[in-house]
């Protein structure tokens, strides 16, 4: 199944009328300081389907103990779940307005003051390992919540990513997900160009996982995936999700000047107008490089 | 009672203690058969170990971590501060071999700024007991604190019969009005004899057991600041960011001006040894403690 058909797939009609508002939030977040764009817009469709079709979680019922686990270890993605938790309920459209205001936690990176966070987030390569815990502790109570940890896969540089699934394969950790958004960037290059990370798949697998590759845009991909889980049983399941940096606004897909993004008022109306396909935007604010 | 029993007995108490450990076992060996699968050793990965126990700390455990001082905390140090120190969990590091106690290792194995990097972060605590029974009177309170805790282990024993121990709280073995020693860990046995020394030359001296670096025992310093006419911080620590540093800070915030001399390894690693000769070495037995500190006294103060 590729992107075409998911998309007019009507079973997932939802989830993608879901994403494209996500998406909106994304770019109205994108001025008056930013947020990373690029790698937000990649993780956008995940972040719906995890929520709306895996994560055992409710708005309610984020302390309960036998819920799910979603740990954005690529925390520079976090205006996705802001989005993603306005449209599904879980906080209020109107708490996007305070983005980088001191009077609110809604920040460059996720903290545990947005409801639906688990766990702070920006340091590259710390929550596998943090994920590592929770699954370790639901294993010794004997539960059956399942861990997803997202990582970025410019995040794979750091060697803290693969001790921990190094330490996740030797206790068997089946209820650990680890979901790679390969978007194919890293912060300023595309990362087969500064430090290349395929063959992917085999690297995972050597390291004691079970893999799936997908296209991290096509939901049917997804729920194929997810619905396998835990892909072998005693083994850390790992899904590379391919994915477009970008993705949905042609103009900023697959840039590597496109990353943290600071677009004028203009600007953002017109990729939102994109976004809904119309004419490509316009760009000349200035592009940064943040890291 | 020694270490493991202590442990034995805490987590079969107390369901939320998990134990683990970057394959450091030194005080642990008995442990694996009696915890199961509440003993949790991640290999040699500083780093997985600290993030995965503010992951079972988020989950209600206690996790209590063991490695060597300088892994525990510098290998893994950003995982300290940001997974947790950022979420204050009530993760306990538990240091095998920090100061001199690491003795011929050579730099790679000596913390001597564990203290300094430790109380940086907020909300942690540091606590560096003077020998085992100070520390099984020790241990019990810090873990059952809700903060994130670092404490020098030491298992080596002395005669000395401490009082009980309360966090924030030194130990004043004895007041005096020439020199007040402050000191903490391994070397208060030192300092312990020191201080008979110094009397037989007919000073009056304190003595203090710290303790508890973080919260420090403010009342105690400023006590004997007033009291003794000279203060002498003891530690085998680097002089910035330890005790000195701290009894600086104190000495200020109450605006308080004493003569204190810090006895610390200045700006260098240590000479590594056995600890006897470290500890001669560096100057830091009784008879070198008790000379350095004579030495001025009777040259300055006298």
């Amino acid at each position: 199944m590729n992107t075409a058909s998911s998309s007019t797939d009507s079973r997932y009609s939802e989830l993608t009328d879901i994403a494209l508002r996500v998406r909106e939030h994304i770019l109205r977040l994108s001025t008056d300081g930013g947020c990373f764009t690029g790698a937000s817009l990649s993780c956008a469709d995940l972040f719906v389907f995890l929520y709306k079709r895996f994560l055992r979680v409710r708005p309610d019922g984020w302390q309960d103990p036998e819920r799910d686990y979603l740990l954005l270890s690529k925390g520079h993605d976090v205006p996705a779940l802001y989005g993603t938790l306005v449209e599904l309920g879980w906080m209020p459209a109107e708490r996007l307005k305070n983005h980088l205001k001191t009077d609110d936690f809604v920040y460059w990176h996720p903290n545990r003051n947005v409801p639906g966070v688990e766990f702070h987030s920006g340091s590259l390569g710390h929550l596998p390992a943090v994920g590592l815990g929770i699954a370790l502790d639901i294993r010794l109570r004997g539960a059956s919540n399942r861990v997803v940890v997202v990582t970025g896969d410019g995040e794979l540089d750091e060697g803290s990513v693969w001790e921990a699934i190094l330490v996740a394969s030797a206790y068997r950790l089946d209820n650990l997900i680890f979901v790679v958004d390969r978007n194919h960037f890293q912060a300023n290059a595309p990362t087969e160009e500064l430090i290349p990370l395929e063959p992917l798949v085999p690297k995972f697998e050597a390291f004691g996982c079970s893999v799936a590759r997908i296209d991290g845009h096509d939901f049917g991909q997804m729920e194929a995936a997810f619905s396998r889980l835990p892909f072998e049983a005693g083994k850390p399941s790992v899904i590379i999700a391919d994915t477009v940096r970008g993705k949905g606004v042609p103009s900023i897909e697959a840039r590597a000047d496109r990353w943290f993004c600071n677009f004028t008022a203009e600007e953002v109306e017109a990729l939102l107008s994109e976004l809904h396909g119309r004419a490509r935007a316009d760009l000349t604010s200035e592009t940064l490089t943040v890291r | 009672m020694n270490y493991q029993e202590l442990i034995r007995q805490t987590t079969l108490n107390d369901e939320r203690i998990v134990v683990m450990t970057a394959e450091n076992r030194a005080v642990l060996r008995e442990l694996p058969p009696v915890l199961g699968p509440r003993f949790i050793d991640v290999g040699i990965a500083e780093q997985t170990m600290i993030g995965a126990a503010a992951g079972l700390a988020l989950r209600g455990r206690i996790p209590i971590c063991h490695a060597l001082a300088p892994f525990l905390i510098y290998r893994a140090y950003e995982f300290v501060r940001t997974d947790v120190g950022i979420a204050h969990l009530p993760v306990k590091l538990s240091s095998w071999i920090a100061g001199f106690l690491s003795e011929a290792n050579g730099p790679t194995h000596q913390a001597i700024e564990d203290v300094a990097l430790m109380r940086a972060i907020p909300g942690m605590t540091v606590f560096c007991p003077a020998d085992e029974a100070d520390m099984l009177a020790m241990l019990p309170a810090i873990w059952a604190s809700p903060d994130p805790a670092y404490v020098r282990l030491i298992v080596r024993k002395t005669d000395y019969v401490h009082a009980p121990f309360e966090i924030g709280k030194a130990e004043v073995v004895s007041e005096g009005t020439d020199v007040a020693l402050l000191v903490y860990g391994l070397l208060f046995e030192e300092a312990r004899q020191a201080a008979r020394l110094l009397e037989k030359e007919g000073l009056s001296v304190g003595l203090i057991n710290m303790r508890s670096l973080k919260p420090v025992d403010e009342q105690a310093i400023v006590r004997a600041a007033k009291s003794a006419r000279r203060l002498v911080t003891i530690e085998d620590h680097l002089l910035t960011g330890g005790l000195y540093s701290i009894v600086a800070e104190t000495l200020l915030k109450h605006r308080l001006t004493a003569d204190v001399q810090p006895l610390a390894l200045q700006e260098r690693w240590f000479r590594p040894a056995l600890l006897p000769d470290v500890l001669a070495f560096e100057g830091f037995t009784a008879e070198h403690i008790a000379r350095r500190i004579l030495a001025p006294v009777k040259n300055e103060i006298l």
